[in-house]
């Protein structure tokens, strides 16, 4: 069905995934595998399911009682819809970060121990340590190392977003889910996240939605393009954007439609 | 150079229209503001005879004598105090949880119903407070309520005192309980409405890190609202010192010191202000409650002038 590179490891299988806000019909019979260690983008006009099919992959639905999914949506093998899964663990193992930064009310350190905290019980050698490993890896170190103690709602907007990008990985998640991360952010901010996306991939699985093609394009490895609620096409970025098997794809991608 | 020039318009109504305005708003800014001066010089002045008798002595005095033309304050000021402080020990921690409860627990069906119920108890009438308070509530308070705490924290040393003495239903913490039910929808509504504002993303991202229901409401959103979270303590606080009619019926109107103990009856300055006005018959024991009601004044005014200086430190 798809390219075959050598190393190609699914972390996170869709099978037959439905989705239902009430009694409308989100996501049907979704079926898609994400890479480790690869971006994969979701693209798509609004409404398509691209969101809702991120925030399958960490249950984030469950917070609101008329959303429902079934179907499997494995992760590491393991079905991560069924209802016995600790979704406080699974989030853990899933990160995210949202279409706007939402740094806590808290001190830049607190931001990132803080979530750390949650799962892990480490010194404060060793606290101090993951924090700057985070902010390092989010490029946000050099900017923040002198004020960790002040409030992370003094950050820029951009900074804010890396700040909520190392606090997701602190946690030492397997798969990064970004759902539009730079759409309330300005372009130089965009291209610092863009940048840090390219770096992160080497040690996690990214997943970003995201309603630029452009950017779809630059960072992401496969690309799924979503219509009302279905799969249209799924393969390699290069192949969707440059010789895409489905005409909707293509209508799409040229601006003709969405 | 051509200079621009305004077109005609009809603006020329407006030209008195504005100051006009302008003058009525302020005249009622202003107004209140002398409304407020003239109520502070009448309380002044009506209590100058006792601040002039027992000057400093009436805040520090007990002795609460009528027929010997014998005022101290110390008693009444007490009571405020300590039901106020008692009322919200309780109220806070429940409007919390109400808050909480409505906001991020309860299944959709029920936040209308139950939020509606909440308020409707702040729309009871304070003097129905105090009859239901004397009539059914103090006779079970004694009976049930004030036996456990005896034998519970009634034996813990020293806050055991708090908990001893007769049991009669009426007294402080009898009345603090029913200043704590009458506060309680004005806290909870306010951190209910408040905890609503959080941004839903906020919220979802403390989720996305793992957070339990109670990891987010205390890390992220208690934090996120504090300010607006002690506006509405603070009004509850303002409203509980100044409670006359439900605490007048359970407080017990005693203006004698018989112990720390809370089963005790006391009195509170707005309590004693409605029970003894009426009977107030020489000159000084009208200016007497007169500066018990300018003490009641200022008490509020510095509790309002600490939260806001509380609330300009925490949103620095």
């Amino acid at each position: 069905m798809k390219e075959q590179k050598t190393t190609l490891e699914p972390v996170i299988i869709a099978k037959n995934l439905d989705f239902y806000y009430g009694n409308i019909h989100a996501l049907k019979n979704i079926n898609l595998e994400i890479y480790n260690r690869h971006v994969t983008a979701f693209i798509g006009p609004s409404g398509c399911g691209k969101s809702t099919l991120l925030r399958t992959m960490n249950r984030m639905y469950n917070l609101y009682p008329e959303q429902r999914a079934s179907g499997m949506l494995l992760l590491d093998g393991e079905n991560v819809l069924e209802s016995g899964v600790d979704v406080n663990v699974l989030r853990a193992k899933v990160g995210m970060v949202f279409q706007k930064p939402t740094p806590f009310p808290m001190s830049i350190y607190e931001n990132i121990a803080f979530g750390v905290r949650l799962h892990e019980r480490l010194s404060k050698q060793q606290m101090n340590e993951r924090v700057e490993w985070a902010l390092l890896q989010a490029a946000l170190w050099e900017e923040t190392k002198d004020k960790l103690n002040q409030s992370g709602m003094n950050l820029s907007g951009g900074q804010q977003q890396r700040l909520c990008i190392a606090r997701a990985i602190a946690v030492k998640p397997k798969v990064l889910l970004l759902d539009e991360p730079t759409s309330a952010l300005d372009p130089i901010s965009t291209m610092h996240i863009e940048e840090l996306i390219a770096e992160l991939k080497t040690e996690f699985t990214i997943v970003i939605v995201t309603h630029n093609m452009q950017q779809a394009a630059r960072i992401s490895d496969y690309t799924a393009y979503m219509y009302m609620g279905e799969l249209i096409e799924f393969g390699l970025t290069d192949q969707i954007f440059i010789e895409p098997r489905e005409k909707q794809t293509m209508d799409y991608i040229t601006g003709r439609f969405g | 150079m051509e200079t621009a020039e305004h077109p005609q318009t009809n603006r020329g109504r407006f030209r008195w229209g504005e100051p006009i305005f302008f003058n009525l708003t302020r005249a009622a800014a202003v107004l209140t503001l002398l409304l407020l001066a003239a109520i502070i010089l009448s309380l002044v002045h009506g209590s100058w005879p006792a601040i002039q008798k027992f000057g400093g002595h009436f805040l520090l005095s007990g002795d609460w004598n009528p027929p010997k033309d014998q005022f101290g304050a110390l008693i009444p000021i007490y009571g405020t105090l300590v039901t106020s402080i008692i009322a919200l020990l309780i109220a806070v921690p429940v409007s919390f949880g109400i808050a909480l409860f409505l906001t991020e627990l309860s299944p959709p069906w029920l936040r209308m119903p139950l939020g509606i119920a909440i308020e409707l108890l702040a729309a009871i009438p304070s003097i129905v407070y105090g009859m239901w308070g004397l009539l059914y509530y103090a006779p079970i308070f004694s009976q049930y309520a004030q036996p456990i705490l005896h034998h519970t924290l009634g034996q813990i040393p020293i806050i055991g005192a708090l908990f001893s003495g007769p049991m009669m239903g009426i007294g402080i913490l009898s009345a603090s309980v029913i200043l704590a039910i009458m506060i309680i929808p004005f806290i909870a509504s306010v951190i209910r409405d408040v905890f609503a504002v959080t941004p839903a993303m906020l919220k979802e991202s403390a989720y996305g890190l793992g957070c339990t229901t109670w990891e987010v409401v205390w890390h992220v959103v208690l934090p996120y609202t504090k300010v607006g979270v002690i506006g509405g303590i603070m009004l509850g606080l303002g409203r509980a010192l100044g409670e006359t009619m439900a605490v007048t019926f359970l407080i017990g109107n005693t203006n004698f010191f018989n112990g720390f103990s809370l089963f005790l009856p006391g009195n509170s300055i707005a309590s004693a202000l409605a029970n003894e006005f009426a009977e107030a018959e020489s000159p000084l024991y009208t200016a007497a409650l007169l500066e018990l009601g300018l003490i009641l004044f200022v008490i509020t005014f510095i509790v309002l002038a600490l939260s806001k200086l509380l609330l300009r430190h925490l949103s620095r």
